[in-house]
This record gives structure tokens, C-alpha cells and sequence, in this order.
């Protein structure tokens, strides 16, 4: 036998006390507790879902946890992401989430990676660990996460939010289906709204989260049934708990039988996304808020069109502007005078942009986009209008 | 009637409801039918080819379409109809 291999591993005392619970389950006992504490798992993201996952396998002793973000904790993320306290706004998710877990478990060796995943980072990083968690919040990091452990042959165990909404499954083990094989290729961009921008119930990741948790312990102690095959979906508005057969695809691109996908590709490509986000719309076809509210003090006949929702619109607005949703517009054109001037806003100037496209092609001349939209006004012409 | 369950994406196109009960032989006929009564419905299920877009999958019971008959599934009035969009949120 090689001499070189590493010393077994063990639990001390302390550790024995720790996981006593654990010890004492038959499914776990001290040869799964040795497994957890061998175990390498690599968490992207430490936000919503990545939040109750960290916690929890630290938790659990899963002994080396990869964390991959290279984001800030901000105010919006704390209703959700309760790896990271008020105290922690400005830090590094990265820190303030090995921070935490640390706290809860100082036994953990966690790995920092303060990177973006990508197709030229992936492969080294996921070879280095034996389980990989998707806690990631677009389409072209999903679509890698995948590819990238169909290649290195490391089960991906995937969650998925929004609104009141959850998907969780367990992709890319030996003889099971893909995240390509459930779907094949991803919306294009703008139609499926992200959280920031549809909004998420902030429990929803802690349940979804705990579920991925859950797989991530079973696949490690090899016990039960995991979600491999299966689509789990969950409806918190109604609390319902659905599931879908999932079938492994006779003409998944990577997975298949035919595959044509070898090497990781580009995703953001693949995805319709440009690297360098455009701008929303040429720089001639908008405003500044400032500019905008000198419109307005000047009496110039112009109108202000708010294409938020109604709920949004509850939360704060521009008295002088005019409630028309971006969904509803197209039927309610003839509601608007396409010879009079118009200037379009939402929160941040992304649909507002949509909309001026939308009046543009519909013949409308003179239709502006307000820059930076309603967070835009807060910052640079009304204070007292809360940012959300 | 069959029921077809509407995921949260979608149900700004069908004025808020979660579920439709729907008259339709097969899984494609029970889709017309949804998509006859919430029009706005049908560009986010259907492109620009009639055909069900990549990203929407359709499931009849716990099955998912693309193994069964296509949309040409036989569809009873027993039968729940599930869409699932992809959806990517995470944070």
C-alpha cells in the first residue's frame, strides 16, 4: 500500500460531543461523521440560497467548504441572506459568510474564492472539491456550474428561486440527468425576470437552501434518496410540494450519447448576454433626472410615464408621473398621443428603456428615457423618495 | 376539464390565477385553450414557430411531455397540466 496517503481522519472529543446528535442517528453514526468531516463541497454564491447552505453544512462538520462570490453585503440583501448582519453591510460576502460559519463550527476549513466564476476559472476550482452546490442567480453561471460538473464528473446539486417559487434537483451524478437535460437552452434575456427585479420572498431561499443542504449531507454519507432524477418544486403562496420525473436526455449536448459540448464554452454568449451589458438605449434618447425636473418646474408640456407596477408605484413615485405597467402598454398605446413628448421611467432605467423602445417602433418621435430611473431621482433630486 | 397549473412567472398573464381549467383532448389542445382565453400567454410559451419554447417545460401529471406524446399527449379530465419555466434566482 502507498506510504504517501494522508493520516485517516478522526474526530476529537469535542467533536464527538458536537455531533452527538449526528453520531447517534444509525444513518450517520462515526464512519458518516468521518465521511462529512473528509468531504470537500464547493458553494457558489453566498447569498440567498448560498446563505442557509454555508451554515448548515458548517454546521453538520462537513470539513472543507469552497466558497466562490465576489460581491458586498448590501441593505437589500439582508431580508434573505442571514449568513450576513446588519453590522456586515459593505464587507465582503466572502468574509462576512466564513465569518459566520466559523462561528458556528471553528472546526470548518473554508476556501475563499473572491472570483466570478468563468469558463476559465471553473475547472480548476471544481476539480479540487467533491460535491458542488449551485447557489448562483443567472443563467450563463447555472448553464457553467452544469457543464463544468458533467466534465469533472461532480454531482451538481441545484436550487432555484423567485417570487414564491422553488426548484431544487440534483444534476450530473453517474447515470443521472443534467441541468441540460431538464433545459436545454435558456430564456432570452429580459424575459425571465431576475430576483432584483421580480422581487423573492425572503424565506423562500432558506427552504430551498436547506434542501440543497440536505442532498449535499446525503450524497456525502451515500444514504437515502437523493433528488438525482427528479425535479422537486415548491409553491410557498400555497405551500405545495410538487414533483417532476426528470429523465436523463437521449440529446443533452453534454450528457448525451451524441454529445457535442467537450470544453466549456462561452456562457454568456450562449446565453444571449453580452459581456459588456449595452447601454439600455442611446445615449441621445435620454435624460437625467435633474434635467427632467426642470421640465417639470418649467411648466413644459411634456409627459411622465412610470412603467412599474402598482405595487412599486405604492412604495414611492413622482406625483407628476402617469402609472402605465410595462406589460399593459402595448393594449394601452392608443391611450397616448404619439405627436406629444415623452419621457419614460422606472427603478433603474432598464424596463423604462424597453418602453421607449416599445413607443419608438410604435411610431412615437419624441420619447426619452429617465437615467438611473426612480433610484436616480432619490439620489440627484428628491431625497425624501425611498430607495427599494 | 383538465387543470393547468401556472407557474409565478406567468401568472401576470393570466390576471393573477395559478390555475386554469381547461377543455382539450391533448396536451397541445388544452395549451390552445389556454392560451385562446389569456392571450398575452402565448409568446411566452410559444416562439416565433408555434413550437414550445426550450425553456418551458410541460408536464402532464408527474411526466414530462417531450417523454410522452409531445404535445399530441392525450389529455383526460383528470389530469393536472404543469408548466415549469426555468428560472435562475438564486440570490
Amino acid at each position: 500500500m502507498a506510504t504517501t496517503a494522508a493520516p485517516p481522519v478522526t474526530l476529537t472529543n469535542e467533536e464527538i460531543l458536537r455531533y452527538s446528535r449526528h453520531l447517534i442517528l444509525p444513518e450517520v453514526g462515526m464512519e458518516g461523521q468521518i465521511k462529512l468531516k473528509a468531504a470537500k463541497v464547493l458553494c457558489i454564491g453566498t447569498g440567498g440560497l448560498g446563505a442557509p447552505i454555508g451554515m448548515y453544512l458548517a454546521a453538520a462538520g462537513v470539513g472543507t467548504i469552497g466558497l466562490v462570490d465576489f460581491d458586498v453585503v448590501d441593505r437589500t440583501n439582508l431580508q434573505r441572506q442571514i449568513i450576513h448582519g446588519t453590522k456586515d453591510i459593505g464587507r465582503k460576502k466572502l468574509d462576512s459568510a466564513a465569518e459566520t460559519m466559523l462561528d458556528i463550527n471553528p472546526n470548518v476549513n473554508i476556501v475563499k474564492f473572491e472570483i466570478a466564476l468563468s469558463s476559465e476559472n471553473a475547472m480548476e476550482i471544481v476539480k479540487q472539491f467533491d460535491v458542488v452546490v449551485d447557489g448562483t442567480d443567472n443563467f450563463p453561471t447555472r448553464y457553467l456550474v452544469n457543464d463544468v460538473c458533467v466534465l469533472t464528473g461532480k454531482p451538481n446539486v441545484y436550487g432555484s428561486i423567485f417570487r414564491f417559487e422553488g426548484q431544487a434537483s440534483v444534476f450530473a451524478t453517474k447515470d443521472g440527468p443534467c441541468y441540460r437535460c431538464l433545459y436545454p437552452e435558456p430564456p432570452p434575456p429580459g424575459l425571465v425576470p431576475s430576483c432584483a427585479e421580480g422581487g423573492v420572498l425572503g424565506i423562500l431561499p432558506g427552504l430551498i437552501g436547506v434542501v440543497q443542504a440536505t442532498e449535499v449531507v446525503k450524497l456525502i454519507l451515500g444514504t437515502g434518496e437523493t433528488l438525482a432524477g427528479r425535479l422537486m418544486l415548491y409553491d410557498a403562496l400555497n405551500m405545495k410540494f410538487r414533483e417532476m420525473r426528470l429523465r436523463k436526455s437521449p440529446d443533452c449536448p453534454i450528457c448525451g450519447p451524441h454529445r457535442t459540448i467537450h470544453q466549456l464554452i462561452d456562457y454568456h454568449q450562449f446565453c444571449g448576454v453580452p459581456q459588456q451589458p449595452a447601454e439600455p438605449a442611446p445615449v441621445s434618447g435620454e435624460i437625467e433626472p435633474t434635467e427632467v425636473k426642470s421640465l417639470i418646474d418649467g411648466k413644459h408640456n411634456f409627459r411622465l410615464i412610470d412603467v412599474r407596477e402598482p405595487h412599486e408605484y405604492q412604495i414611492c413615485n413622482i406625483p407628476f408621473a402617469r402609472l402605465i405597467p410595462l406589460g399593459e402598454l402595448p393594449r394601452r398605446l392608443a391611450e397616448l398621443d404619439p405627436d406629444e413628448e415623452y419621457v419614460m421611467h422606472c427603478k433603474s432605467g432598464m424596463r423604462s428603456a424597453k418602453a421607449c423602445d416599445l413607443l419608438r417602433q410604435s411610431g412615437f418621435r419624441n420619447v426619452r428615457n429617465m437615467k438611473g430611473g426612480i433610484l436616480a431621482w432619490s439620489d440627484k433630486v428628491d431625497p425624501s423618495v425611498p430607495k427599494y | 376539464m383538465a387543470k393547468i397549473l401556472i407557474p409565478t412567472p406567468l401568472r401576470q398573464f393570466t390576471a393573477g390565477k395559478d390555475t386554469v381549467e381547461v377543455s382539450g383532448a391533448t396536451v397541445g389542445d388544452c395549451l390552445e385553450a389556454l392560451t385562446a382565453q389569456h392571450a398575452d400567454l402565448r409568446k411566452n410559451l410559444y416562439n416565433d414557430e408555434g413550437k414550445l419554447r426550450s425553456f418551458v417545460n410541460v408536464y402532464l401529471n408527474d411526466e414530462d411531455i417531450r417523454y410522452l406524446g409531445k404535445t399530441g399527449t392525450a389529455a383526460k379530465d383528470s389530469d393536472t397540466i404543469s408548466i415549469v419555466p426555468s428560472i435562475a434566482g438564486g440570490r
